[in-house]
């Protein structure tokens, strides 16, 4: 099996002492979709860091599409791109120079790299800023002119540390069709986010990284199935005063119009809607307190998994 | 139109290094001549009132100075004090504002050698300088006359400087973390080292221990060298200077690519 990604043993400890990755071992295969989860300070952007070369790594190998970041420096490189969480473009720089620059960097001339350029300002909708100021553009803009540059060399693994961070709802699900898009087309993805409803809607494979170590690693699937508790919350008809007791469920009321009741793996709703029928309680709506991939993430992160 | 239409690799493009180095240096070009009214301006008034000053008003009552009048004299100098301020200032602080602003980032993630990046901002640091170099050089011919002795020798010592000074500016902005860091060396090293480097006098007319101590100076050489290369005389042995001046370069390239392996100021 070649991989798209391959880390082995990759170790970091910052000259402070930090230890910020533990001899982490992972492989994504080539034009998956892949999540890599973790809390702040995990050692998520490590990692990114070591691939893309803006951290050195203590010990440890990485491949890129079978090409090692030590031995074959160039050719890996030449096959990932990188959006960071960061604007780290020149902000003085216009918007399509910006491009055309990192094109020539990866050896792309400049008549070579133009319709390409064009072609990704349009579909990220950044054409008719093309002759701004990057520093004039919004938020969104400047996050999808980041996923613009990563993409101008058309790379075959692409990262993506944290990319919908402060984008509004519409364009983020416009970001998603768009990396679907791209995804189906070949590319592997590798993506992390805070927004857990966006791994679990997008990718395949999950890995979750805490105090620099992998705690998880399986696909979405898989890892969603290990999930032993959901907890629904359920939008109360009319007032109640106290909690009903369900044999085998726990229950609990945040307010007088809404019940939360925690429903283990091989429990059954029809259970709780018929104690709740027969305490002459009405639900009219109901719905998960958290995607189901944050409270795994929680619960795994936290040291408690159930 | 599809993605799929767009199957290259940059390796169907020739040597993309090449292309890279073009493109750092197209980008710096164009950075110092975008704001030319700082890079182009301040070094052409400065060297004007240098010129009225030292070479017109007191330069009248100094005289002859190494067989040549004194604005002749001071010309060449002043012409190598342009190249020096500006390589260095121009690499100095052209990188740490990549640096400052992780657009540095761009590069890094690329498949560019590190020497490429260090081609392209020395390339980068010489173009500026000889453009202010040829800027002094023309106003120098509204106060002087100027007959070039040594086409060659001009032209060698105009360009190793400009290297060698773009290569310390590189070094400097490397191990630079603030704007102030940029501006030290330039004031506190540099400006001093030039006026001590015999821009303004022959190093005969210092007593034989401070000659001495004058020969330390890296700027001595420089100007000395295009003094030859200008008016045909010099305080040193031309091929001394070139070996001081070639020998420098050398080590500061070595220690600047050093440092870009090293992901010095840049990698953590």
């Amino acid at each position: 099996m070649s991989y798209a990604l391959e880390i082995n043993s990759l170790k970091k400890t910052y000259d402070n002492g930090f230890e910020a990755l533990k001899g982490i071992d992972l492989t994504v295969e080539k034009g998956d979709f892949f999540a890599l989860l973790g809390p702040n300070g995990a050692g998520k952007s490590t990692t990114i860091g070591i691939l893309c070369s803006l951290v050195n790594k203590s010990s440890g190998s990485v491949k890129v599409m079978g090409y090692d970041i030590d031995h074959d420096f160039g050719m890996a490189k030449r096959h990932l791109g990188v959006v960071p969480q960061e604007f780290n473009f020149n902000q003085f720089e216009k918007t399509q120079n910006i491009l055309i620059n990192t094109a020539g960097y990866h050896g792309i001339p400049r008549a070579e790299a133009t319709p390409r350029i064009e072609h990704y300002l349009k579909r990220l909708g950044l054409w008719d800023k093309r002759d701004n100021p990057s520093r004039a553009l919004s938020g969104g803009m400047k996050r999808r002119l980041l996923i613009a540059r990563a993409l101008v060399h058309q790379p075959d693994l692409l990262i993506l540390d944290e990319p919908t961070a402060g984008v509004d709802i519409e364009l983020r699900r416009g970001m998603w069709d768009f990396l679907t898009e791209i995804n189906n087309q070949g590319t592997t993805i590798i993506l992390t986010t805070h927004y857990l409803e966006e791994a679990e809607a997008l990718c395949r494979n999950v890995s979750i990284i805490n105090h620099g170590e992998i705690i998880a690693n399986s696909s979405t699937r898989d890892l969603l199935a290990s999930l032993h508790t959901v907890t629904f919350v359920c939008d109360l008809a009319a007032p109640i005063d106290s909690v009903p007791v369900i044999d085998g469920y726990e229950c609990a009321l945040p307010d007088a119009m809404t019940l939360e009741v925690e429903v283990d793996k091989g429990q059954s709703l029809n259970e709780v809607f018929a104690a709740l029928s027969a305490h002459q309680v009405s639900v009219i709506s109901m719905r998960t307190k958290t995607n189901r991939l944050e409270e795994l993430f929680v619960s795994m992160t936290s040291g408690d998994s159930k | 139109m599809s993605l799929a239409n767009y199957e290259e690799k940059a390796t169907d493009f020739g040597n993309p290094n090449w292309v890279a180095y073009q493109t750092i240096v197209r980008t710096e070009v164009r950075r110092f001549t975008r704001i030319w009214v700082q890079t182009m301006i301040p070094p052409a008034i400065t060297m004007t009132l240098y010129f009225i000053i030292f070479g017109s008003l007191i330069g009248r009552r100094i005289g002859d100075m190494g067989g040549f009048d004194y604005m002749a004299y001071i010309v060449p100098g002043l012409i190598m004090m342009s190249v020096i301020t500006n390589s260095y200032a121009n690499v100095s602080s052209s990188f740490f504002g990549a640096k400052f602003g992780k657009f540095i980032e761009e590069m890094l993630v690329s498949p560019i050698s590190n020497q490429t990046i260090l081609l392209g901002y020395v390339t980068g640091g010489v173009a500026r300088a000889v453009f202010v170099g040829i800027i002094v050089t023309i106003l120098s011919l509204f106060f002087t006359h100027l007959a070039i002795h040594n086409i060659l020798a001009v032209i060698s010592i105009t360009l190793l400087t400009a290297v060698l000074f773009s290569l310390l500016g590189f070094i400097n902005g490397v191990y630079a973390k603030r704007f102030d860091d940029v501006s030290i060396v330039p004031t506190f090293v540099l400006t001093p080292l030039t006026y001590l480097g015999g821009v303004f006098f022959s190093i005969d007319l210092l007593p034989d221990f401070w000659a001495g101590v004058a020969q330390l100076n890296p700027i001595l050489y420089v100007v000395n060298a295009f003094r030859f290369g200008i008016l045909g005389v010099s305080d040193i042995s031309l091929g001394w200077a070139y070996g001081i001046l070639v020998s420098m370069t050398v080590v500061a390239y070595v220690i600047a690519v050093r440092l870009l392996a090293n992901g010095a100021g840049v990698r953590s």
